[in-house]
């Protein structure tokens, strides 16, 4: 069988779970759960470094850039300014041109402000980043992302770390069939069967953290997600039967006494 | 060293050898420059620029780096830094 690989702007993507590494316990769990997904894409935050403790170690001792693609975001940022001010920085750390670009709307939901959030998009393309977008399932949204030039877009399942699954599969539908970018279903799986349903319904990826590293097992989980996410995309692209309302034998009547 | 001018950095007050450069800073603070990225006063510099930028009394400096996340944390997280 040929192999299946995802490619954005160009890269290509061993697999098609995302991670994020925050949450875990230590980084030697963060490191264990990431091996055990299989992901080779980790989202990271840019943060200031602790002047005070030098002694405290450093994320990407663990996860080597070699090794993965480093993500960084603009995670708590609401407005386009400062997502395109932790941009800069993240790219200016020399990991890599990609950015998730998160722009905030709102503390309680942490939905993302698709104002700003295109505003920022719209400059950091300019700028030449590689911009992946976290947005709504707005499929609106999705197709002004993609003119205005971002190789991919990320709406949501549900709130981050909400854990509800897919919300809104109708509009995620929409999306896939809206733009012709790969889509990468970020934020809000719960559980396993959550992953598996968003790349039957076509997702090219899924991204999470809270749900792997706020599992009780995060290892066992991160197994669990690598296979979701595999199982869902193998169903999807073999094509599912159609819903029907009435049975259809599966053994011949042919032979019978 | 004479400490002769004062500078922020990450948000506390620090003092700074006249003449000092950001390549001093980091080495003082055993931060080594992969991975890092640095703000002086609003501005991000290039790396090259690390050994060739003098520190200037007042200077605000912000020193960046990678850590842990996901997805977004609620505004005012450790670490965020705020113009």
């Amino acid at each position: 069988m040929h192999e299946d690989r995802l490619i954005i702007a160009g890269r290509e993507f061993k697999s098609r779970l995302w991670v994020g590494t925050g949450k875990y316990k230590d980084f030697a769990q963060t490191k264990h759960a990431i091996e055990v997904s299989g992901a080779d894409v980790v989202t990271v935050a840019v943060r200031r470094v602790n002047i005070t403790d030098r002694s405290k170690e450093n994320l990407l001792d663990y996860i080597d850039p070699k090794h993965y693609t480093i993500l960084p975001n603009t995670a708590g940022c609401y407005t386009a300014e400062e997502a395109v001010r932790y941009a800069r920085l993240a790219r200016a750390a020399g990991v890599s041109d990609l950015v998730k670009l998160e722009v905030i709307g709102d503390e309680k939901t942490l939905f993302p402000d698709t104002n700003g959030l295109i505003e920022a998009a719209k400059i950091l393309v300019k700028e030449g980043f590689i911009v992946l977008p976290y947005t709504n399932d707005d499929p609106i949204v999705a197709k002004k992302l993609v003119d205005i030039g971002c190789p991919a877009v990320m709406p949501l399942a549900a709130p981050i770390g909400s854990g509800l699954g897919i919300r809104n599969p109708y509009n995620l539908k929409i999306i896939m069939e809206t733009v012709k970018v790969p889509i990468v279903v970020d934020a809000g799986v719960g559980t396993a069967s959550d992953a598996a349903l968003a790349m039957e319904y076509g997702a090219d990826a899924v991204l999470m953290n809270t749900a792997i590293a706020g599992a009780q097992d995060p290892i066992a989980m991160a197994e669990a997600m690598k296979y979701a996410v595999h199982a869902g995309r193998l169903a999807y692209k073999a094509g599912r039967i159609p819903r029907k309302l009435y049975a259809t034998a599966s053994s011949p009547i042919e032979g019978m006494l | 060293m004479s400490e002769a001018i004062q500078i922020q950095v990450n948000g506390q007050p620090r003092g700074c050898r006249t003449g000092a450069t950001v390549s001093d800073l980091l080495d003082e603070l055993a931060i080594t420059t992969d991975r890092v990225a640095v703000e002086l006063n609003l501005e991000i510099l290039d790396k090259q620029e690390f050994a060739r930028r003098c520190l200037q009394e007042g200077d605000r400096v912000e020193i960046l780096s990678f850590i842990g996340g996901g997805s977004s944390n609620a505004r005012g997280k450790e670490g965020a830094i705020h113009a």
